[in-house]
This record gives C-alpha cells, sequence and structure tokens, in this order.
C-alpha cells in the first residue's frame, strides 16, 4: 500500500498546485485577444497527444544534471530533481497540465461577460470582479480541473516510468507497482493495486459526472 | 448623498467608434449630442448603434476622437489622453437583460456596488432602492426565483445605488407588457425628481417614446439624424433618414399620378417602373416625386396571387434573397423596386420559400407613409 499512498500524495500535490498555476493562465487564456494565443494553447495541449515516453524523456532531459532545470535545481538545493519524488511532482504538473487549464478556460468563457461588464460600471476593479464573480460562478469547472487532475496523475505510468524511475517509497508510483507485480508473476498483489487504483478513479470520475459537467472538454470554441 | 448636491447633471459627448463586422462590414458611429436633466430618448431602429453609443459613454468601449464630459468634468479626452476606465465613471447602465449576478442575493446585488460604505449605511441605502422600485420582499431571494420585471426593477436598483451621476438605459423594459413598464418608469421619474440626473434611455419602440419622452435623438446607422421634442421628430417623417430612424426599413421613390379626394387615397407610380400603389391621401400634387416609406413588417408575403382582400396594392414579384436577421427573416423582393419584408421563420417554412420563386405582395393603403422630398 506503499505504492498507493505515495501516488495519492503525489496527485493531489499536483492537484494543488496546478489549480494556483492554472487559474490564473486559464484567466489570461480565456479573455486575451492575443493573436499568438493558439500557440499557447497547442503548448499547453502537447501532453494530451504525445506518449507519455516523449514527454518524459525531454522532461527526464530537462530534469537530469545537465538539463537547464536540473542544474538551476542543484545549484539552489544540492541534488538533481530526476529520480526524486519532487521531480515526479514537476514532471507531473506538465502532463496534466492541459486537464486543469480546459476546464478552467471553458468555465471561465461561459460566464456572461455582460455579468463582467456590470460589476465593472458598479466600480469593482478587475480584481474584485474576478474574486467575486468570476470565481464564484466557475466553481463546478473549478472543481472539474482539481478533480481531473487529480485522477490523470494518479493513472500516469510513462512519464513516471522516465523521470522517476522504480524507487520504492520515493517514485514507485501504484501504476509502476502494478507493472511490477505483474512482471514477476505476483498476479494476486497486481490485482490488489488495479482495483484499489479502479475503485478511486471510478469514485472520483462519477463525482464529477454526478455533477453534469462535461468531462473530455475540446478547447472551447471562439 | 453626494448625488443630491451634484445639481443639475450634464453629458456632453462626442466621439467615433468603428467596427469591422464579421458579416455586415464596416460599422461606424460619429454622434455628437448633449444631454440634460431627465429622460432623454435615444430612438432608432436595430442595428443603428444605440447599444454600442451606451457602451462609448459607459468606457466599457473606447472610441476614437473622443471627448466626453459629465458635469464639465472629462471622462474621456482622446486629444489630451484621458481615459477614465468604467469602473471610476460613476454612472448607472442597465442592460437589455437584468445581469444579475446568480450566486448572490437580491440584496447582496443591490450593495454590490456599495462597498466604500460602512455596514449600517449600506444597508439603509439598499432598503430605500428596494422599498424605492417595490421589491423590498424580495431581499433574500436568489435572482433565478424571481420574474423577469422584478428582475429588471432589482436591476435598475443595483445600478442607481452607488450614487450615479448620470444614468444609460438600454432598452431596459424590452419584453415587459405597458402596465408594468409605466410602473417602473414612474418608479424612475419620482426617484429622479430630487436628484435631476441626465438619463439616457434607448429603445426602438415607437410607444416608448410617446410615453417618456421629453426629449428625443433619433439615430440610424451610426448618425444622429433628428433632435428634439418627440413629435417634432417622430410624427410624420418628413425627412428621408428620420423615416428610417423611424423603422421604415423601405423608401421608395414615386411620382404621383392621380388624387381621389373622395376616397381619400392617391395613387404613385414608382420610379423606373409600371408598378403603381396605393397611398392615404397627402400633401401632394399630381406629377410631383415623392418617397414613400413602408415598414418591413407592415408587408404581407403570399407564395400565390391572393384574392378576396381588402388591402389595395397586391404587387408581383421574385424573391430575391431571404436572410436571418435575429429571430425573423428578411426577405428582398424585386417588385418593380426592391421590397424588404420581414417575415417569421415559421411563415418562411410554411410558405416554402426558395430563392428565385414568384411572389406577391400585400400592402394596405395606410402602411404606405408619404414622406416629402
Amino acid at each position: 500500500m506503499e505504492a498507493l499512498w505515495l501516488s495519492v500524495r503525489l496527485a493531489v500535490l499536483v492537484a494543488a498546485i496546478l489549480l494556483v498555476v492554472a487559474v490564473p493562465l486559464a484567466y489570461w487564456l480565456a479573455q486575451t485577444a492575443w493573436r499568438g494565443k493558439f500557440l499557447v494553447e497547442s503548448a499547453i495541449s502537447l501532453p494530451l497527444v504525445l506518449p507519455p515516453t516523449v514527454l518524459g524523456f525531454y522532461l527526464l532531459v530537462a530534469l537530469g544534471a545537465n538539463g537547464w532545470l536540473g542544474k538551476l535545481w542543484l545549484a539552489w538545493f544540492g541534488h538533481t530533481l530526476a529520480f526524486t519524488f519532487t521531480g515526479l511532482v514537476v514532471a507531473s504538473l506538465f502532463y496534466s497540465l492541459p486537464f486543469a487549464v480546459q476546464p478552467l478556460v471553458l468555465a471561465f468563457e461561459s460566464v456572461d461577460p455582460r455579468l463582467l461588464a456590470a460589476a465593472a460600471v458598479l466600480g469593482a476593479s478587475r480584481w474584485r470582479a474576478f474574486r467575486q464573480i468570476l470565481l464564484p460562478l466557475s466553481v463546478p469547472g473549478i472543481v472539474t480541473a482539481a478533480v481531473l487532475s487529480f485522477a490523470h496523475t494518479l493513472g500516469e505510468f510513462g512519464v513516471v516510468l522516465m523521470v522517476g524511475g522504480n524507487i520504492p517509497g520515493v517514485t514507485r508510483t501504484v501504476s509502476i507497482d502494478i507493472y511490477d507485480h505483474v512482471q514477476s508473476l505476483d498476479y494476486a498483489a497486481a490485482n490488489r493495486m488495479a482495483i484499489a487504483l479502479l475503485l478511486i478513479s471510478f469514485a472520483v470520475l462519477s463525482t464529477i459526472y454526478a455533477m453534469n459537467r462535461r468531462v473530455w472538454s475540446p478547447w472551447p470554441g471562439r | 448623498m453626494s448625488a443630491l448636491n451634484a445639481g443639475r447633471g450634464q453629458l456632453d459627448a462626442r466621439f467615433r467608434y468603428s467596427r469591422t463586422g464579421p458579416s455586415r462590414g464596416m460599422f461606424e458611429l460619429a454622434v455628437d449630442f448633449r444631454i440634460q436633466p431627465g429622460i432623454t430618448i435615444l430612438f432608432g431602429p436595430s442595428g443603428a448603434g444605440k447599444s454600442t453609443l451606451l457602451d462609448c459613454v459607459a468606457g466599457l468601449l473606447k472610441p476614437a476622437a473622443a471627448r466626453i464630459e459629465l458635469n464639465g468634468q472629462s471622462l474621456h479626452d482622446s486629444a489630451a489622453d484621458i481615459f477614465v476606465p468604467p469602473q471610476r465613471r460613476h454612472l448607472a447602465y442597465l442592460f437589455q437583460e437584468p445581469a444579475l449576478f446568480p450566486h448572490l442575493t437580491v440584496e447582496q446585488n443591490v450593495s454590490f456596488g456599495l462597498f466604500g460604505a460602512n455596514e449600517v449605511e449600506r444597508a439603509s441605502r439598499v432598503q430605500d432602492l428596494l422599498a424605492a422600485f417595490r421589491v423590498e420582499h424580495l431581499a433574500y431571494r436568489k435572482p433565478a426565483e424571481i420574474s423577469g420585471g422584478e428582475a429588471q426593477r432589482i436591476a435598475l436598483a443595483r445600478a442607481l445605488a452607488p450614487a450615479p451621476r448620470a444614468v444609460l438605459l438600454d432598452e431596459p423594459l424590452k419584453g415587459l407588457d405597458a402596465e408594468l413598464k409605466a410602473a417602473i418608469v414612474d418608479d424612475l421619474r419620482s426617484w429622479n425628481k430630487i436628484r435631476q440626473l441626465p438619463i439616457l434611455y434607448v429603445t426602438h419602440q415607437r410607444d416608448e417614446v410617446d410615453a417618456l419622452g421629453e426629449r428625443v435623438i433619433a439615430v440610424d446607422r451610426g448618425r444622429i439624424v433628428a433632435e428634439g421634442a418627440p413629435h417634432t421628430v417622430l410624427d410624420a417623417p418628413r425627412k428621408k433618414r428620420v423615416a428610417y430612424a423611424a423603422g421604415f426599413e423601405n423608401h421608395l421613390s414615386a411620382v404621383i399620378q392621380d388624387i381621389r379626394e373622395a376616397d381619400g387615397v392617391m395613387r404613385a407610380r414608382l420610379a423606373g417602373s409600371e408598378t403603381e400603389l396605393e397611398l392615404p391621401l397627402g400633401y401632394a400634387a399630381v406629377g410631383n416625386r415623392v418617397h414613400i416609406a413602408i415598414r418591413a413588417g407592415d408587408i404581407l408575403l403570399a407564395a400565390r396571387r391572393p384574392e378576396g382582400l381588402s388591402a389595395r396594392n397586391i404587387l408581383e414579384g421574385t424573391l430575391a434573397s431571404l436572410e436571418k436577421n435575429g429571430t425573423s427573416l428578411v426577405c428582398r423582393v424585386i417588385a418593380g423596386a426592391v421590397f424588404l419584408v420581414h417575415i417569421t421563420p415559421g411563415a418562411a417554412r410554411s410558405l416554402e420559400l426558395a430563392v428565385g420563386q414568384h411572389v406577391w405582395l400585400v400592402i394596405k393603403t395606410h402602411s404606405c407613409h408619404l414622406v416629402e422630398d
């Protein structure tokens, strides 16, 4: 169960950090008129189409002792990111970013712009309108974003394998644990883990479907 | 209340705003007007630029070459590079929809603009406004639980709460029945009695102009085409552009053929065609060139030759195009001249209209308005 606990910790942490990062990013995407916006959208969405090994490979290169991020980290903290829990968190942030950003953009864009105009005319600053009008009206989207990032991080395999390796208690997540058990023909142990993961995933998804949201939404139309 | 001491308000505006629409090409609004205390009606057909004008005054849009002043204080002066953002213009702006914040109660909605005031003052201001617009019993409801008329009263109370210096109303009573409308306007008038704020009230409905008007500014296609008291601007549209503003989509050049005093009618032949129209007797003599204005909604469209009708004008023509405009369809019919006809999508379906087909236009004599050249 150590692996499951590690996966849950990873997923919670990633979902929490992603919300902090994705809310301003999604707000910017939802309201900017910048013409190059599609480039940012594409970059964020890359993990949706790339094989996790490709993403994992580049993250490994970047996070390693010779990568720019790895070097920076090494200089500040005295160790590299690859094959550490922190490294897993960083990699998962990239991997799950679209699952946080897309529902948020959709939620922000579906708030009637006249409500924000009304708030402005009533004297509310942009920040106040964001806090008191836009955010409260986007709660379902925020929940969807949090739950999807959590669930997606929980189930990742390829990126973890590339960046984290397989260190028990440090980087051995539940999906890798299952893979290991199958490799060593311990089907009973693999089954315990698999069922736990399956139940958690089902519970998470049924929560958002019960909230009646479109889960796998594409980029909202303009 | 600061608005009480502000005295008589005056709004001066002069600006140009242009935008390239996705379907209709370039639209340009260029206006110059002054609004005195009391209600001024901004009147014009849909698409004339009325809402855009209000957005520019409110600062939601940024027009070019603008000078907008309220009580002598600059809100926007492009020459001096002054642009006061909407947050600091202290205007009340009521949209066509109430746009109440759906997650807040009525009371929270109305107090939204009062964040500077202290708790006690805020509560009493909200109470006063809810009472002034007769919605105090709804204070703790959410917008989803109230009717359209109530929602619009609350939106009005919310807009007026922060003691605005001028009021912009964009067809605020659209879709409400006449009685309810009159009641809300009465409440607004009595609210404004001691304040004497300039109120700009947008509408495209004639009956509202007649009911409210102290002063009317008629706009059409981004230009001010007439100003003054309602009857001088709207009654008997004398100039072609004003007729446009008064909601006549069809303008036809014609020459008077004969006048039948006894029947109270005259006949006019459309310029460049054999088509004749019968219209009510007006100040014109045989041989005079006149303009005839007809509302697109006053013309009936038939797919077969109609018979046994009281209408005197039945014109045969060809359907040249069919275009959706909001909830209605705009038919362009060539019958001696080009006629615009508004019909509902349901009517179009039941007539099985197709471009190029033969159609008949039915126009009552009294739907043809004489406009002097």
